[in-house]
């Protein structure tokens, strides 16, 4: 861990896990409070995957995500707050209140948005690859969304374009083993998604979801591969959600194969389980500079849930605007 | 000067123009690139402007419809060709939860510049699944604009327009007029959205009408005029936006509207207009208003049974001479 990254770069994957964790603890419970319209799609277990990808990314990179998207938009630097107030359907969110939890879409950090239809960012994704590669900018895009939707049609044609025309996508397949209720399992003969890759001709890697640095390494290598020009990867994050589909979603399908499967998971925390490592292999890191960042974190969470909260509604007739340019 | 030119020409031409004046117009679909389109809309583009802007695509139109919305959304400005415009339901994600709808749900954040283009319309014996006209289907959701051109002028100035608007268009071409000659002006400018073409003027009957039921409405409106008739052919060019004004102030001239479009007559676009109208043209009409479509059953194979369903110059004169009580 010591010689392969600098102290910036450690504290930073925490830094970055810790702010998922947290913005998702307080969007469970503007929902518990009954203060958000709707659901929202929770990235807790998952925030290895969004922190690492995200790290091997340029500014100017694209993302395209899922319904599960926060953690994505929180690693891509995405503003707390307007995330906050969207998810409340308040005027000051990124959408105005027309988007919600999923439909977020930040252009000014390249997030072509989250998506409400399961593998419909997929193909939007390998377009602003195209368009890249069209324009030789050497941006490279990627692509997050879950087991399920490697099932979707859009996945295989998308796939399928990218290596055909050596595009710069990242495809990061988030398996949390589970579409809603239905186990991946149990739909899908192939015990690794990644090796969907070979049959488009492309590199498909499987790594640990819930280790941040197993991740940055694997989506350096893909990313390196794409803005050389050599394609498309797809990455395979062994990940598991906490909640259930969606707040409100108890999860409790998950333990017909395995009583204690969410434990074990939940043993395995990437947030906390870095934070040990972090503090017992590094020597560069110590507590206080870890306490320092969660310190932080939880003066940037407080004045977002403030800001989210303060905002006001959109007007009933803003609902006519933004249809058209 | 004007010249005349095939239809699926005057596609090809605005397509060259807008690609040589943006650089980043580019073309993709099926077959358009070697082959120069299955409907030979794009023919010598591929050659001129290369592989990576004139390209061929896999058989996979959720795919690269969505492709083309991630272009759109990252500054190109992508004009996808579907093979059929029965194959929007194939993309039907992209175009209408993705393309349409993306702006708004971004609360203004994003464009997606793009256009779909697409054949409509039976008379080719092309069965249910490549005969449909999917105006009323492409309208009903809201976020793209929905263009319907007529002749080959209105084609290359519509068309020219599309490519250039900040929002998604669906563009329906008729292909039964690809093949069809016209006359069309040398230079043709873009033609804006939203402002319907008085194609003949009258004064006894409007005819609103779209796409190929404009050219067969003239041609009613010319055997009419020899029986002392006189109408009206409103070409209406645009869905969405749609001209109301237009037909609103020749029903009020005329007392009378018939609306003639060839998609599906239940929820139809001649359902929608005349409700659209009512409440303006209410105290105007001497005649209820009247509409052609075609019927609620699949597009069928045989000619003998296609023919007699769609619209026709036939139908139009009979339903005029109806709403005139003759």
């Amino acid at each position: 861990m010591n010689s392969k990254f600098s102290k910036v770069q450690l504290l930073g994957f925490y830094e970055v896990m810790y702010r998922t964790r947290r913005f998702e603890e307080e969007v469970f419970e503007f929902y518990k409070k009954g203060m958000m319209p709707g659901l929202a799609h929770l990235y807790l277990g998952e925030e290895a995957i969004a922190a690492g990808v995200c790290a091997a990314l340029d500014e100017t990179d694209y993302i395209g995500s899922s319904h599960r998207g926060h953690g994505h938009l929180v690693a891509r630097g995405a503003r707390l707050d307007r995330m906050m107030a969207e998810i409340l359907g308040k005027k000051d969110g990124y959408c105005k209140g027309k988007g919600g939890s999923m439909h977020i879409l930040a252009m000014d950090k390249g997030i072509l948005g989250a998506n409400g239809i399961v593998g419909g960012g997929i193909p939007i994704a390998t377009g602003a690859a195209y368009a890249a590669k069209y324009k030789g900018t050497k941006q490279v895009a990627v692509s997050f969304f879950g087991d399920a939707a490697s099932n979707e049609g859009t996945f295989h044609e998308s796939v399928n374009m990218a290596a055909a025309w050596q595009l710069p996508v990242i495809y990061v397949i988030e398996n949390n083993l589970y579409g809603i209720s239905v186990d991946i399992r149990d739909v899908t003969n192939t015990e690794n998604l990644a090796d969907r890759a070979k049959a488009y001709g492309i590199p498909g890697t499987v790594v640990d979801g819930m280790d941040v640095v197993a991740v940055f390494e694997a989506a350096s290598k893909a990313v390196k591969r794409a803005r050389d020009g050599k394609g498309p990867t797809i990455i395979e994050c062994k990940s598991y959600r906490w909640q259930g589909h969606h707040v409100g979603d108890p999860g409790e399908y998950r333990s017909r194969r395995n009583k204690d499967e969410k434990e074990q998971w939940m043993k395995r925390c990437p947030v906390k389980n870095y934070r040990a490592r972090l503090l017992s292999e590094s020597d560069a890191v110590d507590e206080s500079d870890v306490v320092g960042i969660e310190n932080a974190v939880e003066e940037e969470i407080k004045y977002a849930v403030r800001f989210a909260v303060d905002s006001p509604y959109p007007d009933a007739k803003d609902a006519f605007t933004d249809v058209f340019v | 000067m004007a010249r005349e030119i095939l239809y699926r020409d005057a596609i090809c031409e605005a397509l060259d123009e807008e690609m040589e004046r943006d650089k980043n117009v580019l073309l993709l679909g099926e077959d358009v690139a070697y082959i120069g389109g299955n409907f030979k809309t794009s023919v010598g583009l591929y050659d001129k402007y290369g592989d990576l802007r004139v390209k061929d695509t896999p058989i996979s139109e959720a795919g690269f419809l969505g492709m083309a919305v991630g272009m759109a959304l990252t500054g190109l400005r992508p004009v996808v060709e579907l093979m059929f415009s029965d194959f929007l339901l194939v993309a039907g994600d992209q175009a209408f939860n993705q393309m349409a709808k993306i702006r708004y749900m971004s609360g203004g954040q994003a464009t997606v510049p793009m256009v779909v283009r697409t054949p409509i319309g039976a008379g080719r014996s092309s069965a249910a699944q490549h005969s449909q006209s999917m105006q009323a289907i492409s309208a009903h959701f809201p976020g793209a604009k929905v263009v319907l051109p007529s002749t080959a002028q209105e084609a290359k100035g519509l068309l020219k327009t599309a490519i250039r608007d900040d929002n998604p268009v669906i563009f329906l071409e008729h292909k039964m007029e690809y093949s069809n000659k016209f006359t069309i002006d040398d230079d043709v400018a873009p033609i804006p959205f939203g402002k319907a073409n008085v194609a003949r003027e009258g004064g006894d009957v409007s005819i609103a009408a779209t796409s190929s039921q404009v050219m067969k409405s003239l041609k009613a409106a010319e055997k009419l005029q020899s029986e002392g008739i006189s109408c009206e052919v409103i070409d209406l060019r645009t869905l969405v936006p749609l001209d109301r004004e237009t037909i609103i102030e020749s029903v009020k001239k005329t007392g009378r509207l018939l609306i003639v479009d060839e998609a599906h007559e239940f929820c139809g676009i001649g359902a929608e207009l005349g409700m659209n109208v009512m409440k303006d043209v209410f105290y105007f009409l001497d005649a209820p208003i009247g509409r052609i479509a075609t019927p609620n059953v699949p597009l069928p194979f045989s000619p003998a049974l296609e023919f007699p369903i769609i619209p026709s110059e036939e139908k139009i004169v009979a339903e005029v001479r109806s709403l005139l009580g003759k």
